[in-house]
């Protein structure tokens, strides 16, 4: 699988490791232009790493749902065209406007990803991407309610959460009961164990679902 | 894409220099489903171009973030803990009050019972004198008073789990706010060591401990909590300490970081269930 442009491998410390161009945001390494995507603070860059096809080309129109921090919806934004940031709680919330303050094409909001009617007069639809990273019960309803933002043949790009659904339940049953309740909306590509950077955490790559969208 | 758009962007209406109204378009606004904006900014002239609306977009929506961000960071605690105070205060007032109703309407109506809901029974009555007058328009305050007190209830249990996600799940909304509330704000609370938290709510007990009079508090405010109240007496100390030590731990999570951490509360669970299995044992 190709990366999208704009994401290359670059050497770090004698390895191969992932970076994108923009302004450093938590103090990771940087060579020359290019800064150090590290798939252990980052869902999506752990899915890059291990070769999922996240359907991203570059210079992608993003909505990104669950943004924390930031960190990697900056390097969304190094690579994708408009992307718009997501985040529900205050305190992360206040670094997202830091890091977007910098970046022109990274947009910022405090809503609730639960309720797009609140952010759906802002968000424009058709995109071509929705990263989806919440830490919340019920990411299957999350997602297919955002489904509207989405082109046709665009992308779903989730990372589940298996602690967010049911800390007790072993996370092969609850992905299993996620990706269930997902197929209603979306037709599911791919699927992958982040395990090897994120504990107990699912990527699944996924297109709408051609026979429901009206 | 020259249908109507479905419902009101958030520039409509908005001139382009207009950053107030702009802000609260976005924070405010809503619309049924998304169209595309970029586009039809441009018909409306909003924008020249598409670059100039995702300049414009950029601006307005940084600027009304960090402004919804300060606002509800500012507010958060504060609100709680007053509203917790005022709550405590209206229950106990209603129950002071109540008892002062129980007392006078015993003397005018032949069952007059105690406690609130005896207020709330006289407030039905129809008075004939004026003593009976004032004594069920009493009866009506403590009513009204105990009303407050759970409108207050409902505020904070909504209103918690936004400032301190991860101490409202453990604590309950409540308790939560309480321990905020003893201990000024959640920053505040955050920078104590859990042996104090264990003990916030207990000063009496403890400054008569630390001048030599007693034996060391094993709980404050926290005893209100499953944890500790239903572990039997012999271990509460234990269950106390524990649940304090993950509360301070929520708490520097919810200041700090604000995000939702399910491993600690399943650490706490493993952690009580441990000391309830000594009386197994």
């Amino acid at each position: 699988m190709s990366l999208p442009d704009g994401v290359e491998r670059q050497g770090f410390d004698g390895h191969e490791r992932l970076a994108t161009r923009g302004e450093p945001v938590y103090g990771e390494p940087t060579d020359g232009p290019w800064r150090l995507w590290d798939a252990g603070r980052s869902k999506v860059g752990a899915m890059l790493q291990l070769g999922v096809d996240t359907g991203l080309a570059g210079g992608d129109a993003v909505l990104y749902l669950g943004a924390a921090s930031g960190t990697t919806a900056s390097h969304i934004a190094d690579f994708c065209g408009p992307t718009y940031a997501v985040e529900f709680a205050p305190r992360p919330a206040r670094d997202l406007v830091g890091v977007a303050a910098k970046r022109q094409n990274l947009f910022p909001l405090l809503k609730d990803a639960r309720r797009p009617d609140a952010y759906a007069h802002v968000v424009e639809s058709g995109l071509d991407a929705i990263v989806q990273d919440v830490a919340t019960r019920g990411q299957a309803r999350v997602a297919a309610r955002n489904r509207q933002f989405l082109r046709p043949d665009g992308r779903l790009i989730a990372a589940i959460k298996a602690r967010s659904e049911d800390v007790t339940a072993a996370p092969e049953n609850v992905f299993a009961a996620v990706l269930d309740d997902l197929r209603d909306a979306y037709e599911v590509l791919e699927t992958a164990r982040l395990d090897r950077h994120h504990d107990d955490h699912l990527a699944v790559i996924a297109r709408p679902r051609p026979d429901t969208i009206d | 894409m020259t249908d109507e758009p479905p419902g009101p962007a958030w520039f409509h209406g908005v001139d382009s220099g207009d950053e107030d109204a702009a802000c609260n378009a976005i924070d405010g606004g809503q619309a049924d489903e998304p169209a595309d904006w970029p586009t039809h900014a441009v018909e409306a002239g909003f924008a020249a171009d598409e670059d100039e609306y995702y300049d414009r977009l950029h601006g307005a929506t940084v600027s009304t973030t960090r402004a919804a961000v300060r606002d509800r960071e500012r507010a958060g605690d504060q609100q709680l803990k007053y509203g917790v105070r005022a709550m405590d205060d209206a229950e106990r007032t209603a129950n002071e009050l109540a008892e002062r109703v129980a007392e006078w309407a015993g003397a005018l109506f032949d069952d007059a019972p105690a406690g609130v809901d005896g207020a709330r029974a006289v407030v039905n009555r129809s008075p004939e004198t004026p003593a009976e007058r004032q004594a069920v328009s009493l009866a009506e305050r403590v009513a009204a008073l105990d009303d407050e007190a759970v409108a207050l209830r409902s505020y904070i249990e909504r209103a918690a789990p936004a400032v301190a996600p991860n101490l409202s799940r453990m604590a309950g909304p409540v308790l939560a706010a309480r321990l905020i509330a003893l201990a000024g704000g959640l920053e505040d609370l955050c920078k104590k060591p859990s042996g104090t938290v264990q003990v916030l709510g207990a000063e009496d007990a403890l400054f008569a401990h630390l001048s030599g009079r007693a034996p060391s508090p094993k709980h404050g405010v926290i005893y209100t909590h499953d944890y500790v109240r239903n572990t039997r007496p012999e271990d509460r100390g234990s269950a106390a300490r524990a649940l304090a030590g993950k509360l301070a731990i929520a708490a520097r999570i919810d200041h700090y970081a604000g995000d939702l951490r399910p491993d600690l509360h399943e650490e706490l669970d493993d952690r009580i269930a441990t000391i309830r299995a000594r009386a197994d044992g």
